[in-house]
């Protein structure tokens, strides 16, 4: 019998982010407008493999979802024991950026969820020139901060363990049980300090009230797309983010939580679809 | 049947759940939770229920305390929650949930408290 193979495609790309050298693990799938998947603080790529394995995207899209620098299997730089990871707005940036480089691709399409949702609101305000179209999940210029990141990276708390257990109530109740789990065994999965350092970005570093009133959809057009179940980066949050840029296409989705598109990828495409359809044709 | 009615229960609801007890077999505490006006107080032991007494305890000493209102604790055991009921830390968020104490024993085992605290989910829905 035939083996049964996913369609994605993991490969290595060598790269250097502000003249640091990288090794960085993207999977790609399909052909046609190039799309850049940006996965969630302290997780990596496996958010998207999903996406990554439906004809009705891959027909029409080169999806591609790497893994950030320190997370997932990309290799963490040299000397990296010496070091305290912390990303930063720049930081992240310009690793989206290299990457986007380094795979020659052509005005992509960036969706990012969490921070990934948070840079790609930078990437509108700094760099929207360089995009087809920008799609921003569980996002807003500014959150209020709901737990202490101080738990997640300690000598005698399992840092895997309690950055799912943190997380988990950001997954709606509507998500199929197997999806819920596969979400939260990504973040047991993360490096020490990792998601911790992420959310220096989030947190400290990447407050973007005020500037997302710069946004010009006419340039790029922004889409964003929240959880109804997402208390990290609420509803309010994302359409109070909406309200300051004209001409931004904003939706709440309905039975979905901050990880639409592995808590539960059949209701994420219901939303996702007409998205990448609408920018397609444009 | 009040919220804490409900929470009485508690003792059964755990006594069910072996993946729960296996989930926290290396946890020994002892906590107290409030629901609404009313304390509970639990000593876990190697993740069974070894105690569990409703009311107020002179003097009782414990690790950490998680309150909530009534109407935290009703729309939080609700079937299918709404938005921002449905994880303690969307209760805390919202103010009508709040931790005290030493937390690392709650940090160390914060799944099995949470799915702890959701037990009361199973019963069917107060009147």
């Amino acid at each position: 019998m035939a083996p049964v193979l996913d369609p994605m495609v993991g490969r290595y790309v060598r790269l250097d982010i502000d003249g640091v050298p990288h090794r960085i693990y993207f999977e790609e799938a399909g052909s046609g407008i190039p799309l850049v998947c940006l996965h969630t603080a302290g997780a990596d790529n496996r958010q998207f493999r999903h996406l990554l394995a439906d004809p009705e995207v891959t027909k029409r899209y080169r999806v591609m979802a790497f893994d950030m620098p320190w997370h997932g299997k990309s290799t963490p730089p040299d000397g990296w024991e010496k070091t305290e990871y912390r990303l930063t707005t720049a930081s992240y940036t310009a690793a989206i950026r290299a990457f986007c480089k380094a795979m020659e691709l052509d005005r992509p399409v960036v969706m990012g969820c969490s921070i990934g949702g948070r840079i790609v609101l930078n990437l509108a305000i700094a760099h929207a020139a360089e995009f087809r179209a920008l799609v921003a999940l569980e996002a807003a210029d500014f959150q209020q901060p709901w737990y202490d990141t101080a738990w997640l990276h300690r000598p005698d708390v399992h840092g895997g363990e309690v950055c799912a257990a943190l997380i988990s109530g950001l997954v709606a109740p509507q998500a199929p049980p197997v999806n819920r789990h596969e979400t939260l065994w990504m973040y047991m999965q993360g490096g020490p300090g990792i998601f911790k350092g992420d959310l220096y970005f989030y947190r400290v570093d990447g407050d973007l009230r005020e500037k997302v009133k710069t946004i010009d959809t006419k340039v790029c057009p922004l889409y964003l797309l929240t959880g109804e179940y997402d208390f990290s980066c609420t509803a309010a949050d994302t359409l109070r983010t909406a309200s300051q840029i004209p001409g931004v296409q904003v939706q709440v989705m309905k039975e979905l939580g901050h990880f639409p598109m592995s808590e539960n990828p059949a209701k994420f495409r219901e939303y996702i679809l007409p998205v990448l359809e609408k920018i397609a044709k444009t | 049947m009040t919220p804490a009615d409900r929470f009485a229960r508690l003792p059964e609801l755990i006594a069910d759940d072996t993946d729960l007890q296996r989930r926290g077999r290396w946890l020994n505490v002892e906590c107290r939770i409030e629901i609404g006006a009313e304390p509970f107080h639990l000593v876990l032991h190697d993740g069974a229920l070894a105690a569990f007494d409703r009311g107020p305890r002179l003097m009782r000493s414990t690790a950490f305390t998680i309150r909530g209102t009534d109407e935290a604790w009703t729309q939080h055991w609700r079937k299918i929650p709404d938005p921002g009921w449905h994880d303690l830390f969307a209760l805390t968020k919202r103010g009508v949930a709040s931790f005290d104490g030493d937390l690392r024993p709650l940090l160390q085992n914060l799944q099995f408290f949470k799915d702890l605290l959701a037990l009361p989910r199973r019963q069917p829905e107060a009147g």
